[in-house]
């Protein structure tokens, strides 16, 4: 095995190199409101059927509805995590059952796969450019809660939303501390590997819901496409 | 660029043997702006095809001989994108690091599409005397994607006043010729030239028109021997027809 | 005697159906790619970024790649470097062997098919499940991908409903692609839950962070890389990047070039495995970096541009070579015009030197490559060393072909000799019959002017002084 790295190491230093500096990130930036940032955000995702919705500090009963509605039985969510003493003080009695996911996914990995019709996680954030969440699963909400029921919820703060992944990246100084794993989320799960026609729900959730909260409701304007500066 | 004085014209090996009337036809065009056209009697060919065979050396040798032929200061027309691109593009990297490096970047520079003067350096004025056509046109891929000239062909032709013209379906594709390709791989590019050879029979005009004679040999080949009744004709043959009564057929 | 390239090219070009599906498929991602770049200055800008971030990256390889290794050491990952295909399966094998597994999920990686690593571990008992929608077709069909971003473009929902019937027989027959895809899902979710390895390919490995970056669409790569207790991501030593920010701009030319979407489903960001505290995520994660060949390319200046790739399939999505033959026409991992330039130069000239032949050299590749690979002058820098070998060796063709450039280059280098040869008006027709004889199987045959331009020219008057 050191054989293997010392040669392909020694053969890619024999090459002839001419030094090339730095080359200067040109960073796209746009200067767009805290609403047009959001809107962007909203429409990103539902382009690509993301349900979206606006709700305030009684989302717990809103998001209960809607799943009960949609035949929901139950909803897992980290009880650690930011979000979890909301979800569950909020949560109406007659909502769907409410499932603390706090095991290592030895202990759960059956209820998880074969018993579980939605999950529940918080995010870092989101980016409008794309219409991306940011995940960054931790112990308190494990990766594969936002991954393998069928039905995804996210709640997203609306001042969490930045217009670029490079704006957050560098906003959040990623590059000092990346965790085990973060995730761009943009969308339910779908595939186009047959005639390019896209299908949702392919292995991964087949729905995702994304509560955007805070921020006055849009107005509902158009927007044009392009960055305002790149330097 | 302004105006020059004179220009030399660089035919083209497939032009001087397969199509020599519309060599004439471009260097009649440009005498008719006022231009003094010579042409050099000892050119040959740009040697794009050994080129792009790969045997640089023999490309070398022939490219050498247009250095001597085009030495001047005048700019050096070509009617056919491919060898202006050949011309243009290639001859620097050819001849780097050669002692004929300075003077092949020097013809290089000269090298102008035959379009490309007509439109953007002459802004030729054209008086169409012929009667109304409808007209595909084909932009070959050095045209399009090397030299950027394709659309100095489309705005000469649309200064034709009883000209109207037609873009076949997936225009932005390759005919299939590619020098020794068709020689090489001849299935696929027969392939190719058989769907764009239908793709202009399709829009059902009678005229297929190219400011590249290798690309109008390949589709006009295949359409012929598909039976398709448009015939083909370089863009400088077109445009003096249109606009010299004695000649118009 | 035609070449077995040209035999198979043959056999694609007959295969209508499979022509019209690649046709389809790509006329349909050519308007998705520019429909997703509508601001062609801001795409070349981009382009512009994406070079320099590859370039600096391949200039400084060996150092990135030793940063790599320590930062995902130091995040708990294991490194290991493979020579070439032999070794890497090797690799794997040892890995899952240690592990006591005996079947493998696959998330979608061409380096496994380069390496050959699904029928190498079947060959040991071991079963790789492909888990990619796409690939799961091909797997079942057993045939190999024909796209890199699309392993089954050639497939049309008949086919693939047909395929599913023979293999999944209890289940409802049915051509609609929800219904195919749900399957997919269905049939695959068991395996998701039971099995204890995964593997993947990786799009860019961050040395800044020892970052491994996969982007997909389906969930299947999330869950082949979460799932299991270990986790095995394979990529050529290429796929290095310096900085975690340059992520940005090379996920936004790389997802916009490959289907026009502004971002795929999941950008996955692995650093480490499960952290102690942590109640998810493979106990071992591996990461295998391969040559086979990159670094015999990375020498030469003018052909490391090849390794710039970043596998967003754009060039064959429009190149017109690769619609007539589709990926299986060209018989090797890599089709289409990447494929044309990396193949020779990964397999040898003498095995896949045919492939750089196989291009008009329209242009259509460079223009599209989100990295500025110039794919023509490479493909023409490949055939000069074809060209260049010709000479070494003697191959009774070879020698004719040297013989014929040499004998054109005497009579066109000579104003006098190509006088002299093309008033001899049936110039063309010898040479016709000698050079261009399979031209004139589908083309009428060329008109030959009776007085060349040179003859009417001074006929004319135009002067030659």
């Amino acid at each position: 095995m050191t054989d293997a790295r010392d040669s392909i190491l020694a053969r890619l230093r024999a090459a002839r190199v001419d030094s090339r500096p730095e080359p200067s990130v040109p960073v796209r930036r746009f200067s767009w409101s805290r609403r047009e940032t959001v809107e962007r955000f909203r429409i990103g995702l539902e382009s690509v059927r993301a349900q979206v919705h606006r709700v305030d500090d009684d989302w717990p009963r809103m998001l209960a509805t809607r799943l009960r509605e949609s035949k929901v039985k139950n909803l897992r969510y980290g009880p650690d995590g930011p979000l979890g003493e909301e979800l569950r003080a909020g949560w109406p009695t007659d909502g769907p059952e409410l499932i603390a996911h706090d095991q290592p996914i030895e202990a759960c990995r059956e209820a998880l796969f074969t018993n579980t019709d939605a999950g529940f996680t918080s995010c870092l954030g989101g980016i409008a450019e794309t219409g991306s969440l940011v995940l960054w699963p931790s112990r308190a909400e494990p990766r594969l809660l936002s991954l393998v029921p069928p039905v995804h919820v996210v709640l997203i703060e609306a001042d969490r939303i930045v217009p670029t992944l490079h704006a957050m990246m560098s906003e959040q100084r990623w590059s000092e501390s990346m965790p085990t794993n973060a995730l761009l989320i943009s969308g339910p799960s779908k595939s186009a590997d047959i005639e390019q026609t896209l299908a949702y729900g392919v292995h991964g959730p087949e729905k995702l819901i994304v509560l955007i909260r805070g921020e006055d409701r849009p107005t509902g304007d158009r927007f044009a496409g392009q960055p305002e500066a790149i330097d | 660029m302004t105006k020059p004085e004179s220009i030399l014209f660089f035919g083209t090996c497939l032009i001087d043997m397969a199509n020599p009337e519309a060599g004439l036809a471009g260097m009649r065009l440009i005498e008719r702006a006022g231009i003094r056209v010579r042409f050099p009697q000892g050119q040959t060919c740009c040697g794009q095809p050994a080129y792009n065979a790969g045997y640089r050396e023999e490309a070398r040798r022939v490219a050498r001989l247009q250095l001597d032929v085009l030495a001047g200061d005048e700019p050096i027309l070509v009617p056919s994108a491919s060898c202006a691109g050949m011309m243009r593009t290639h001859y620097p990297r050819l001849f780097e690091g050669t002692p004929d490096a300075a003077r092949a970047g020097q013809v290089a520079g000269r090298v102008v599409e035959f379009c490309d003067f007509l439109h953007r350096v002459l802004r030729i004025e054209l008086n169409d005397l012929g009667p109304p056509i409808r007209v595909a046109v084909h932009h070959s891929c050095s045209a399009r994607r090397q030299l950027l000239v394709a659309d100095a062909a489309t705005a000469l032709l649309r200064r034709l006043a009883n000209v109207s013209l037609v873009e076949p379906d997936h225009a932005h594709e390759c005919c299939g010729f590619g020098g020794t390709f068709a020689i090489k791989e001849p299935e696929i590019s027969s392939a190719m030239a058989g769907d764009k050879a239908a793709a202009v029979a399709a829009t059902e005009v009678p005229l297929l028109v190219s400011q590249d004679w290798g690309c109008l040999l390949n589709i006009g080949g295949t359409a012929k021997q598909a039976g398709y009744a448009y015939r083909v004709k370089h863009i400088a043959e077109f445009l003096w027809e249109r606009t010299e009564v004695a000649h118009e057929k | 005697m035609r070449s077995e390239f040209r035999l198979r090219a043959e056999r694609s070009l007959a295969s209508q159906r499979a022509r019209g599906n690649i046709r389809r498929a790509m006329d349909g991602l050519i308007l998705k790619r520019r429909a997703a770049f509508p601001d062609l200055d801001e795409l070349e800008r981009l382009r512009d970024q994406g070079q320099a971030i590859r370039d600096q990256a391949l200039a400084n390889l060996p150092e990135l790649l030793e940063r790599l290794e320590r930062r995902c050491a130091t995040n708990g990952m294991h490194v290991h470097w493979a020579e070439d295909a032999a070794e890497a399966n090797r690799l794997i094998l040892d890995i899952i062997r240690r592990h006591g597994g005996h079947a493998v999920l696959k998330g979608k990686s061409m380096v496994s098919e380069e390496i050959g690593l699904n029928a190498f571990l079947a060959g040991h008992d071991i079963e790789p499940i492909e888990t990619d929608l796409g690939e799961l077709i091909i797997q079942l069909a057993r045939e190999h991908p024909s796209h890199i971003v699309a392993p089954a473009v050639h497939k049309d929902r008949r086919e693939v409903a047909e395929l599913f019937a023979r293999h999944f027989p209890e289940e409802p027959y049915g051509e609609d692609i929800e219904h195919l895809t749900a399957l997919a899902r269905r049939m695959m979710r068991e395996r998701f839950r039971a099995t204890r390895i995964g593997l993947s390919g990786v799009n860019f490995a961050v040395a800044e962070t020892g970052t491994l970056c996969l982007v997909e669409n389906e969930g299947n790569g999330r869950l082949s890389t979460t799932a299991p207790d270990v986790h095995i991501a394979i990529t050529g030593i290429e796929k290095v990047i310096a900085r975690l920010e340059d992520l940005a701009p090379l996920l936004t030319l790389l997802t916009r070039s490959a289907t026009g979407q502004p971002i795929t489903t999941y950008v996955n960001l692995i650093s480490g495995p499960r952290k102690p505290n942590e109640l998810d995520g493979p106990h071992e994660v591996h990461l295998i970096l391969l040559d086979n060949g990159r670094s015999r390319i990375h020498a030469d200046p003018e052909l490391r541009a090849t390794l710039r790739c970043i596998r967003c399939g754009a060039c064959m999505n429009h190149c017109p070579v690769y619609h007539r033959i589709g990926g299986h026409g060209y018989g090797t991992v890599y089709p289409g015009p990447i494929g044309a330039i990396l193949e020779p130069q990964l397999q040898g000239l003498e095995r896949q030197g045919e492939l750089a032949q196989a291009s008009t050299l329209c242009g259509a590749c460079g223009e599209v490559c989100p990295v500025r690979i110039p794919i023509p002058d490479l493909l023409n820098r490949l055939r000069f060393e074809q060209a260049q070998g010709r000479a070494l060796r003697h191959g009774r063709r070879s020698g004719r072909e040297r013989f014929l450039w040499r004998l054109w280059s005497l009579i066109h280098a000579s104003p006098a000799s190509y006088r002299r040869i093309s008033g001899f008006v049936t110039r063309l027709r010898i040479l016709a019959r000698i050079r261009l004889g399979p031209w004139t199987r589908t083309r009428a045959a060329p008109r030959i002017a009776a007085r060349s331009l040179h003859v009417l020219a001074q006929r004319e008057g135009f002067r030659d002084d």
